[in-house]
């Protein structure tokens, strides 16, 4: 019955999605109730519904907002990810206050994957809310400075999308980002290259300043001999360095993308090594052809010696299409030079004959194009033009035709046999921009052609009304241009034409008609200006330069959508000019400790091979190396795969936060020594008189041994003396107006939820007057933290003191839990952070099972350091009563007395933690920490340390 | 970056749309199919269209059109590039790319869609992080989920979405642990009417199928690699290693995938493993013509030349053609002016021929342009530019795993001007 309920609502689903393309809107409220859905597939479906029609049905839609507030807060990264997901594409205004805390909360979260999907819903929530930029510049600033390759493709496609004017916060992260570049996946490459590009246009010095323009240097030479030498600033380097490798990409995208950085950045010298890769690119499928030649074409106006030595593989084979072909043939003309002219000459004989007229067009421009910028091969183009005049197709005919009128400008005097062959064609050609070309032509030179001008003229006055308005045009100009020149033949004739003219339809014709009467005709009215009528028309015109439709496009950045468009598209960020003067490099720099880790994680893909596998274990050094090793490991069953999983994730997003507390806990534990020792000769005898023992300090792992044990014990919780225990300020009495609070941790399981950690809290008042309703209010926590908040304490009177416990479950990180303190009056903000000693309990285990959980926390799990003990701390019981303050840890018996034994587990998820340390002579001594979550592992490492040496 | 995707078939019909962000509505698609209509041949539309408010991606595959609409800067490589990974994807998990085959799996088809795309932004491409979070159909399991409710969506995150392997899924276990690879070498040439080379080059891919259980790494070198002139690698392949040793050591993902692609050095001439003797002419009169085709093997290495086939693009005048093949057959498709001639396995000692007499419609005057040759061949158990894969070791796994290499010789784009 119940399976029958879920198909049916599987089938449903189904079908509001077939009906995607219609308004599925009014199934809505059916839908959404489907939300908190167990089902993950209807889930799943539900989420793409929800988000397609949330933007019409904005009040239904805030029905299943609260799902995925709790999704946020779930232990399975997944959820919270895809719970964030979701809530972000939810595009309705209400929740912009929720979808902004989620993604703080989510910036900071444990699982990188969490953050990566924050740095998503940072464009999401900009696009619909543009006022909370300043919100989410901080957020993306701190994602920024994340070390995960996960993460950083994403956070910057958000920070080019929202901020990407505020390039000052790439300072600090430029050399993390170029030495992670090879590890992100390749959609975050392509945008990390692309913006590293435009930062670096405005944070180094052009590499080819020194050699200008050719001509410039010669006539400045003096001024330039005495600038300093250029030094490539080494961040500039390194750019270049690590984005090389990249050229082997598989996807086209990265290649441009790297292609386009050495073009814009690199010196003269070395932008050559993209040639090859691009021309790679074109064996790939025709639209990445299509984009890759566009920007071949114009790289190589600038550098066409770049491709030169791969110029036939632009060559043209019938099957391309026609657009591949015409951008193909632009490449091979800006490839031509004296040298190879003749071969591409040959190559274009071959194209002119193909059956694709507007192929053959071009090619005639081409040819033409190559005769202006070659001197030598004019002639014989120009040859080879004019025999294309007698083709059948007129098309090719009057392409012919535009390109000889524009080569014979250039040295009319030698081609009057030319001129008459065209003037011939006249009868025949009927495209109107040959036929004008034609007559512009023979107006131009008629001079040359004496006698067949006029009559042509009087051929073109017979048809003037049934020409083409731009023919019509130029016939107006012959007729100007020949009364000039010879008014004895043509006077009646332009008289003529001119008043066809003056009654044609289109003003532009008459206007011009009108115009040239005033200025050739003389009257009496007729103005100063007539005098220079001959000079008007007849004055040189210069040579056009054909030239090829890409120049100069190199203004934008290759690669790009506006580069394609020669327009500058929406959101196009222009590619600033080179610097004058460098800017400080100073700002790169990040404390040293950082850098290094940066260069660590360099490459996992690139650290070389990994080789036998009994070389892995144990040589490692940095953290990167050892989690890599954990890869190559085989893995059985997913839910094995998963919890690895997961502590790798917390270990790499941890590593930020443990510089930063590693400083604090040591602050604490200095003063938590001073307090334990009285505890000292107590702790360690702890298999002897337990029961007693248990009731006057009760270490927590007593409790568990306890519990263990089939002695029934029920300690009550809140009347553990607290003395023992090292005791932290929670509210000062200032602040707090007369009340303060201090706690510590217990170390005794909290009861109602055994994966809680047991804070007392002690409170104290001593203010004159009572305080009312102390209680715990608006936790902010890390998700997956949960409070369990002590019971409201009614009344504290005036200078009385109580305890309360209150259990917080940590996630087995030393983040801390924030929350608000109230009383009748007021409201304090306070935070409980933990030491990372505290996160965990005692567990009993014998000898042999350490041995054996040791076994099993090998390798990246294992952290060992060398030390020397401090005089005091030498006999056993010294260490003991010393590892067991710093940790919540019970002693593991053990034969040798040699070696000291703890085992215990984490709160939350009961990961074992195994600590050892065997001493040597004079004092040396050897701390090994086993323990599946790493992060942990190694802050207890460095606590116990301290204990130990200090 | 992608707003929204629609997959268009060749008439013209919208058969799929999804968006990232806000909804765009399908009249977008009019731009597209007014340029698509200007077009003669599918493969002529532009691939960026630039509307008033949007711009308009798009790829031809598989006989259809995959159209994104985009409204601010993003590199069009990128796009396109995507594009194709999605249709790389339904290939890989249905088998095919058609409309049929979209239609059919539509549910399915719109989770991967949700899950590659976050925002416009790719979120999950790889393959084997794709098939961890939706399982591809199969009979058995479509069977099994009908009964039991159960769905084909994974409810674990991909361990590779977090991994710096993104491209394995974790936990694979195979009973019979195999690596094969595919050494395909395609040759791209020009020949000229005399059959000349005008231009030749080699193009290799080197394919993978690998099945080995848990994690292993492999190292995969080979006899010559200095022959090797550019390569590009799929991301699991060191490059540092490569650079150094000329070596391929790669943690490779599971399944089918491509390892690397190359380019054989300019410097060496290429083999050209066929000649062809054409002699296509029309007469002066303009009623008909004569063709006249023989295809002989040139530089085999040995083996033999199979697969071989010739595909003329006969003029548009072109009305009919009376030829006979000496060896296969022939087929001419009047609408498309195609002449297919399928000559199967080359016969040294009895060279194919095809020849016969061409007519012309009435009236129509003589081409100018006589049509080009297309040639396709294979040549198996050869890689004509030589290479040779030397050996393939693996560390960190115990078991022996059997391993295979084949090597196949093809034409690529092989032109013969007449």
């Amino acid at each position: 019955m119940l399976r029958l309920v879920w198909l049916h609502k599987t089938e449903n689903e189904r079908r509001v999605m077939i009906a995607r393309g219609k308004n599925a809107s009014d199934l809505f409220p059916a839908v959404v109730k489907n939300v908190a859905c167990k089902n993950i597939e209807v889930k799943k479906l539900v989420y793409v519904y929800l988000v397609r029609y949330a933007e019409e049905q904005q009040d239904l839609a805030l029905l299943s907002i609260s799902t995925f507030q709790r999704g946020l807060k779930d232990p399975n990264q997944l959820i919270r990810a895809s719970a964030l997901r979701v809530l972000s594409s939810i595009r309705v205004t209400i929740i912009v206050p929720i979808m902004m805390l989620a993604i703080k909360e989510a910036a900071s979260d444990m699982s990188p994957y969490v953050r990566k999907t924050a740095a998503h819903a940072i464009p999401k929530l900009y696009s619909l809310d543009p006022e909370q930029k300043d919100c989410l510049i901080e957020v993306i600033e701190k994602l920024l400075a994340d070390k995960t390759t996960l993460v950083a493709g994403s956070v910057v496609m958000a920070f080019e999308e929202v901020c990407p004017e505020r390039i000052d916060l790439i300072h600090k992260n430029y050399r993390k980002l170029c030495n992670l570049l090879i590890d992100v996946e390749e959609w975050g490459q392509v945008v990390i290259i692309n913006m590293l590009t435009r930062y670096a246009r405005t944070q180094f010095l052009n590499p080819n300043m020194n050699e200008g323009g050719g001509e410039k240097k010669k006539t400045e030479a003096t001024a330039i001999v005495r600038r300093k030498p250029y030094v490539m600033d080494p961040d500039h380097r390194l750019l270049l360095r690590n984005t090389k490798p990249l050229l082997q990409s598989r996807n086209a995208a990265v290649v441009m993308a790297v292609a386009q950085l050495y073009f814009h950045l690199a010196p003269k010298a070395e932008v050559g090594v993209i040639a090859k890769a691009l021309v790679r690119l074109m064996r790939s499928h025709s639209e990445v052809q299509y984009v890759v030649l566009q920007n071949v074409a114009t790289m190589s106006i600038k550098r066409r010696g770049m491709f030169e030595p791969y110029l036939k593989s632009f060559y043209i084979r019938s099957t391309d299409p026609t657009q591949i072909k015409v951008l193909k043939l632009e490449v091979l003309t800006n490839l031509a030079n004296e040298t190879n002219i003749s071969t591409i000459l040959r190559e274009f004989q071959t194209y002119i004959k193909s059956n694709d007229k507007d192929f053959v067009a071009a090619t005639i421009q081409a040819i033409g194009r190559c005769a202006t910028n070659i001197g030598e091969v004019r002639d014989t183009c120009l040859n080879g033009l004019v025999q294309l005049l007698s083709n059948r197709d007129e098309l090719v005919v009057a392409e012919s035709v535009v390109v000889i009128k524009k080569l014979l400008q250039m040295q009319p005097e030698q081609h009057s046999d030319i001129i008459k062959h065209m003037a011939k064609l006249t009868d025949n050609i009927q495209v109107p921009m040959a036929r004008a070309s034609i007559l512009w032509l023979i107006g131009e030179y008629c001079e040359h052609v004496p006698k067949i001008a006029p009559d042509v003229l009087r051929k073109m006055a017979k048809t003037f009304t049934n020409e083409e308005d731009i023919v019509k045009l130029q016939i107006i100009n012959l007729a100007a241009k020949l009364y000039l020149t010879n008014s004895k033949q043509t006077k009646l004739l332009t008289q003529y034409v001119l008043n066809l003219a003056k009654y044609d339809q289109n003003y532009d014709i008459r206007d011009r008609a009108r115009f040239i009467r005033q200025l050739i005709v003389p009257t009496d009215k007729s103005g100063a200006l007539s005098k220079y009528a001959k000079k008007l028309f007849l004055a040189l015109k210069p040579a056009p330069v054909l030239e090829s439709p890409f120049k100069d496009r190199d203004h934008f950045q290759l690669g790009s959508l506006s580069h394609l468009l020669n327009a500058k598209a929406g959101g196009y960020q222009v590619l600033p000019d080179w610097p004058e003067a460098a800017p400080d490099p100073s700002v790169r720099n990040v404390e040293v400790k950082e850098s290094v880790r940066a260069v660590e994680t360099v490459t996992a893909r690139d650290r070389g091979p990994l080789g036998a596998p009994q070389n892995q274990r144990g040589q490692s050094s940095g953290e990167d190396e050892k989690k890599s090793e954990k890869k190559s490991k085989p893995r059985i069953g997913s839910s094995e795969s998963e919890s690895e999983e997961d502590n790798d994730s917390e270990s790499e997003s941890s590593e930020s936060e443990e510089e930063s507390e590693e400083e604090s806990e040591e602050e604490i534990k200095k003063k938590k020594k001073t307090h334990t020792h009285t505890q000292r000769d107590k702790t360690h005898t702890f298999y002897i008189g337990v029961q007693m023992f248990a009731t006057i300090c009760k270490p927590a792992w007593l409790n568990m041994q306890f519990l263990l044990n089939p002695l029934p014990v029920s300690v009550p919780q809140t009347i553990v003396p607290s003395g023992n225990l090292k005791t932290y300020e929670l509210l000062h009495r200032i602040t707090g107006e007369g009340l303060s609070v201090e706690y510590c941790f217990s170390r005794q399981p909290f009861s109602p939820d055994p994966h809680m950690v047991a804070v007392k809290i002690q409170f104290t008042n001593s203010a004159t007057s009572e305080a009312k309703s102390l209680h715990v209010e608006d936790a902010k926590l890390q998700s997956g933290m949960r409070i369990k908040e002590f019971p409201e304490i009614e009344v504290l009177p005036a200078g009385e003191t109580v305890s309360v416990v209150m259990g917080i479950d940590f996630c087995d990180s030393t983040q801390a839990a924030n929350f608000q303190l109230c009383t009748h009056t007021r409201k304090f903000f306070v935070s409980i952070q933990p030491p990372v000693g505290e996160l965990m309990m005692p567990i009993f285990m014998t000898e042999n099972e350490f041995k054996k959980e040791q076994g099993q926390l090998m390798g990246m799990n294992e952290i060992t350091e060398k030390l020397t003990l401090e005089e005091k701390c030498q006999g056993e019981h010294a260490i003991v009563q010393r590892v067991t303050t710093a940790a919540n840890l019970s002693r593991v018996p053990c034969g040798s007395d040699k070696e000291c034994r703890f085992a215990g587990k984490t709160v939350t998820s009961g990961s074992l933690v195994l600590v050892s340390v065997v001493t040597k002579e004079n004092g040396a001594a050897q701390l090994t920490v086993n323990c599946e979550k790493m992060v942990i592992g190694t802050m207890l490492v460095k606590d116990i340390l301290q204990a130990l040496t200090q | 970056m992608i707003h929204s995707l629609f997959l268009i078939n060749p008439s013209g019909d919208i058969f799929l749309e999804k968006h990232w962000k806000s909804v765009v509505s399908r009249s977008v698609c009019d731009y597209f199919l007014e340029a698509k209509e200007k077009a003669l041949e599918p493969e002529d539309v532009p691939p960026v269209i630039h509307t008033p408010r949007h711009y308009l991606i798009s790829i031809y595959r598989d006989k259809l059109f995959f159209l994104s609409v985009i409204q601010t800067e993003v590199p069009p490589l990128f796009v396109i590039e995507f594009l194709h990974r999605v249709a790389e994807m339904i290939q890989d998990y249905f088998g095919e790319c058609s409309e049929t085959v979209v239609k059919d799996n539509m549910v399915m088809v719109y989770e991967l869609l949700e899950e590659m795309l976050d925002n416009g932004f790719p979120l999950a491409t790889e393959s084997n992080v794709l098939k961890e979070m939706i399982r591809p159909p199969t009979i058995l399991r479509s069977v099994v989920n009908t009964l039991t409710g159960t769905s084909n969506i994974g409810d674990t995150l991909p361990t590779g979405q977090l991994s710096t392997i993104p491209w394995r899924r974790a936990g694979v276990k195979y009973t019979n642990n195999e690596a094969y690879f595919d050494v395909v070498e395609e040759i791209d040439a020009i020949l000229d009417q005399s059959g000349t080379t005008v231009f030749a080059e080699i193009q290799g891919v080197v394919g993978a199928c690998v099945k080995l259980s848990g994690m292993p790494d492999l190292t995969l070198s080979f006899m010559n690699p200095r022959l090797l002139d550019d390569v590009s690698f799929h991301p699991c392949v060191r490059y540092k290693r490569w650079e150094s040793e000329r070596v391929l050591s790669f943690i490779p993902p599971d399944g089918n995938f491509t390892l690397m692609t190359y380019h054989v050095n300019a410097q060496n001439l290429v083999a050209i493993p066929v000649y062809v003797k054409q002699s296509i002419s029309f007469f002066e009169s303009g009623s008909g013509g004569r063709l006249d085709v023989t295809v002989g093997p040139k530089q085999t290495m040995g083996k033999t030349v199979e697969g071989v086939m010739v595909t003329v693009h006969l003029p548009k005048t072109i009305l009919s053609v009376n030829l006979t093949a000496t060896q296969g057959s022939y087929t001419y498709d009047n609408g498309t002016k195609l002449l297919v001639w399928d000559i199967g396995k080359l016969n040294p000692q009895k060279l194919p021929n095809l020849r016969g007499s061409l007519s012309l419609q009435a009236g129509a005057p003589k081409p100018e342009e006589n049509p080009s040759l297309n040639i396709d061949l294979k040549i198996q158990q050869l890689a004509i530019s030589g290479l040779k894969v030397n050996r393939l070791d693996m560390f960190g796994e115990k078991y022996k795993p059997f391993k295979g290499v084949k090597y196949i010789t093809k034409a690529g784009k092989f032109q013969v001007r007449t």
